[in-house]
């Protein structure tokens, strides 16, 4: 359990990571073919893609983490 | 390993060694082998000494037995077709020696001769025998002897057979006409007496007893035909007998008949030739004749003489036979012995009669003859005084006259004038004498006629006596007879219900001596099977003791034995379940630095196998967690190490729960873990309380409980980990878990194995 934590922590930071990077890359390369105008900079449209990506990933950490706590239901038919 | 090896070497085990198999087995065949080689020549030399000593023994059994055949006789009694091979070997058994025959036959036949004997009490018979003997005694000569009885049976009883078998020998001795008869009968008594000799050699008693008072009424009837016949052969002897006197006496007064005729005539010739002076002639004519009738005379006299003689025997004979049979007292040849008599008598009577008639003309033959020599010898005298006289003449004097001279005939003349003279002178003289002798002869003729007289008398006498005592005799013979014949009714009665009496009680004699030998057979057979049951039973008894003394024994050996053997299987079982045990354990210790140990299946399996029949053990075998089996567990030093990685990331989720999970609480708690300082080691109390259930107490008396060995306790303090923290050291508490099940399932075993082992174990 406890790699499991500390790879959920590697992932967690991986996923960000390439989540954030190929969000903010995508973002910026979709801002720039796009041309969103006021995204200014693509470090912008970057930063604000891997903020995206960031946070993104963040959320699925925390979803991720959060897993074991989650309970899924079943819907039993009664018979 | 070796420790295996060692224990299934001393282990009486029937289960296979696991290990050690291979390596014991070729070293005891070749043990095998080694004996094997030695014992063959031991083998060969013990073949051959028993060869030698059974034939020894069979050699000298069948030599022995040629020798002495009780001995064989034993043996082939004993031993099945023994007599086979004696007779193989030796020949056929020697016949057993004859033995004579017992006195069973005499005692047997006492039975019936005493009925024969008590039937006929009074009787004839023996007497009839008596008699009987003493009439054979005047038989011809042959006389055999009695065939020899025993003494043992009585001498009246042995009287009647002795006579029966006499009387058939003597008859057939007798060369008789009438003993075709005797024959008969004593060919029939001969034929019952073999019968009983028969019998008796048969032994059958009860038939044989029958038959035999059969036989003997037969023998009784054959007797009683036999005294008839004795009777008639009697009265046969005395009617030959008597015959035969009558014929000779008959003869004998014919001879003296003719005796008397020839006296008669010679006497009246004499008379004739005296009185005649005839011419010389006839005179010489008649003298023949005189002679011719003297001769005829004395042949007369002797014939009469013999054939009296002869008759004076027979008669004397007869006498005698009838003085016998008057001895013997037969009744019944009573009237026969009476005219017997009577005929002697008269015979007697007759004879003397004639004798006397005889001897009366004797004498007065012998008076003429005497006369006639008188007349004779003067005539003699004459003719020698005339030879003396007249020398020259001689011869007959009647024919002289014509040649005698004158001077002859007066010398003559004077002679015989002088004889004349002389002659009368002798005639006075005795003339006189005569008187006198007449005197004397009368008187002695008075004397012998007073003799014969009384003689006569006496005959006369003794006649009418014999007469009288005839007559009597004839009467008391004719009251005896019908008495005899009331007396032989009445025997005859009493000896048929004597016989009759005789055979009831013999039959109920035979039934009670039956009954009690019977008695005395069955309580002795009884006794004797009393006996041999109880010996045998005893026998049995013992020997079922002893079988059930040596089954008992047996048993109780076999259990001890079994008990032995549960012992020693429960003790190698014990001892391996403990091996097992130690080798779980062992395998325990293998985990090396932070890898598990290796699977404990293996080792797990052996425990299983090694304690098969155990619940308990089975049971914690089978409790031991699957993890562990499969994937081995971790050592204690591992878990020690893997513990503080996980404390450093319980203290870091420490904050984490189900509602506090974002990543800020997870900075947070990260936060506190460096910031916040416990003491790394903390004695855990006695008694939680709830404040105690922080995560960093909680850690640092799990530290404290790890430091110290005690894996549980820190196991226990995790548990109460609540939140992220317990699932992080869930992985952990697990491994914790599984490791410290496992060692307290092989903690349990080893103790139980140890337990069992101590209970197995004998101390030696």
């Amino acid at each position: 359990m406890a790699e499991e934590h500390g790879r959920k922590w590697d992932r967690c930071l991986a996923d960000s990571a390439r989540t954030g990077f190929g969000v903010g890359v995508v973002f910026s390369r979709v801002s720039f073919h796009t041309r969103i105008a006021s995204l200014c900079r693509p470090n912008v449209a970057r930063c604000v893609g891997s903020g995206m990506g960031l946070g993104m990933g963040y959320s699925n950490c925390q979803h991720d983490f959060r897993s074991p706590y989650l309970l899924h239901g079943h819907m039993v038919k009664d018979q | 390993g070796m420790d295996v090896k060692r224990i299934c070497f001393t282990s009486l085990s029937l289960q296979k060694c696991l290990c050690g198999n291979g390596a014991a087995q070729p070293m005891q065949s070749c043990r095998r082998y080694t004996s094997a080689g030695d014992s063959g020549s031991v083998a060969g030399k013990i073949v051959a000494a028993s060869l030698l000593t059974v034939g020894g023994g069979v050699g000298g059994t069948i030599l022995y037995a040629k020798w002495d055949p009780k001995f064989r006789a034993a043996v082939e009694k004993g031993v099945p077709y023994s007599d086979q091979l004696f007779e193989m070997t030796i020949g056929p058994p020697p016949p057993p020696p004859v033995i004579p025959l017992p006195k069973k036959p005499v005692k047997v036949e006492p039975l019936q001769i005493s009925s024969v004997s008590e039937a006929s009490k009074d009787s004839k018979q023996p007497q009839q025998m008596k008699e009987k003997k003493v009439a054979k005694e005047e038989k011809p000569p042959v006389q055999q002897e009695a065939p020899p009885l025993p003494q043992t049976i009585e001498g009246e009883n042995t009287v009647v057979l002795l006579f029966s078998s006499e009387f058939m020998q003597r008859f057939s001795s007798v060369q008789w006409s009438h003993a075709h008869v005797g024959v008969s009968t004593a060919e029939e008594c001969k034929e019952c007496e073999h019968e009983a000799h028969a019998h008796v050699v048969k032994e059958r008693p009860e038939e044989v007893v029958s038959a035999r008072l059969a036989a003997q009424d037969r023998c009784f009837n054959a007797m009683l035909h036999q005294t008839e016949h004795v009777k008639f052969l009697k009265t046969t002897f005395l009617d030959d007998t008597l015959g035969s006197s009558a014929k000779l006496t008959l003869q004998a007064i014919g001879a003296q008949e003719a005796a008397l005729s020839a006296i008669a005539n010679h006497t009246s010739k004499l008379k004739e030739a005296m009185d005649a002076e005839g011419p010389s002639d006839k005179t010489s004519a008649q003298w023949r004749s005189l002679e011719d009738a003297l001769n005829e005379r004395s042949r007369a006299a002797d014939e009469a003489g013999a054939a009296l003689l002869k008759a004076k025997e027979e008669l004397e004979k007869l006498r005698k036979v009838i003085n016998a049979a008057k001895d013997s007292k037969i009744d019944a040849a009573r009237p026969q012995i009476l005219a017997a008599e009577e005929n002697l008598h008269s015979m007697v009577v007759d004879l003397d009669r004639a004798v006397g008639k005889v001897q009366t003309a004797q004498m007065e033959a012998k008076i003429v003859s005497q006369y006639s020599e008188l007349v004779n010898e003067a005539k003699a005298q004459f003719q020698k005084e005339l030879d003396s006289i007249t020398p020259e003449i001689q011869a007959n004097w009647k024919g002289l006259t014509g040649k005698l001279s004158p001077d002859d005939l007066n010398s003559l003349i004077a002679h015989a004038h002088r004889r004349i003279d002389q002659l009368n002178r002798e005639l006075a003289e005795q003339r006189v004498r005569e008187q006198i002798h007449i005197e004397a002869a009368l008187d002695q003729q008075r004397l012998e006629n007073q003799k014969t007289l009384d003689k006569a008398v006496g005959t006369a006498i003794s006649h009418s006596r014999e007469q009288m005592r005839l007559e009597q005799e004839k009467k008391i013979e004719d009251v005896r007879e019908v008495m005899e014949a009331e007396m032989r009714t009445q025997l005859r009665r009493q000896a048929a219900a004597h016989t009759d009496h005789l055979r009831d009680v013999l039959k109920v004699q035979e039934q009670e001596l039956r009954a009690e030998a019977q008695e005395v057979l069955s309580s002795k057979l009884m006794e004797q099977e009393t006996n041999y049951r109880r010996v045998t039973q005893d026998q049995l008894d013992a020997f079922t003791l002893d079988m059930n003394a040596a089954y008992a024994r047996l048993k109780g050996i076999e259990e001890a034995i079994d008990s032995h053997v549960v012992a020693e299987e429960e003790a190698r079982k014990a001892h391996q379940l403990w091996l097992s045990v130690e080798a779980l354990t062992y395998s325990l210790k293998t985990a090396v630095a932070d890898s598990p140990t290796e699977p404990l299946e293996t080792a797990a399996k052996a425990v299983r196998e090694s304690c098969a029949d155990n619940e308990f053990a089975v049971a914690l075998a089978s409790a031991l967690p699957e993890e562990s089996l499969s994937r081995g567990i971790y050592s204690e030093a591992s878990l020690r190490a893997r513990f503080y990685q996980i404390r450093g990331l319980v203290r870091r989720v420490a904050m984490i729960n189900e509602t506090r999970n974002s990543l800020y609480q997870y900075f947070l708690s990260y936060l506190q873990s460096v910031l916040l300082f416990e003491p790394e080691q903390l004695a855990p109390p006695t008694k939680l309380k709830p404040e105690d259930l922080d995560t960093f107490k909680l850690l640092s008396y799990a530290t404290y409980s790890i430091e110290r060995g005690d894996l549980e306790l820190a196991a226990k303090f995790i548990n109460q980990l609540t939140g992220e923290p317990r699932r992080v050291a869930q992985d952990w508490l697990k491994e914790a878990r599984l490791t410290l099940e496992t060692r307290q399932v092989v903690n349990l075993l080893s103790a139980y194995a140890n337990a069992v082992g101590l209970g197995t174990t004998q101390a030696p």
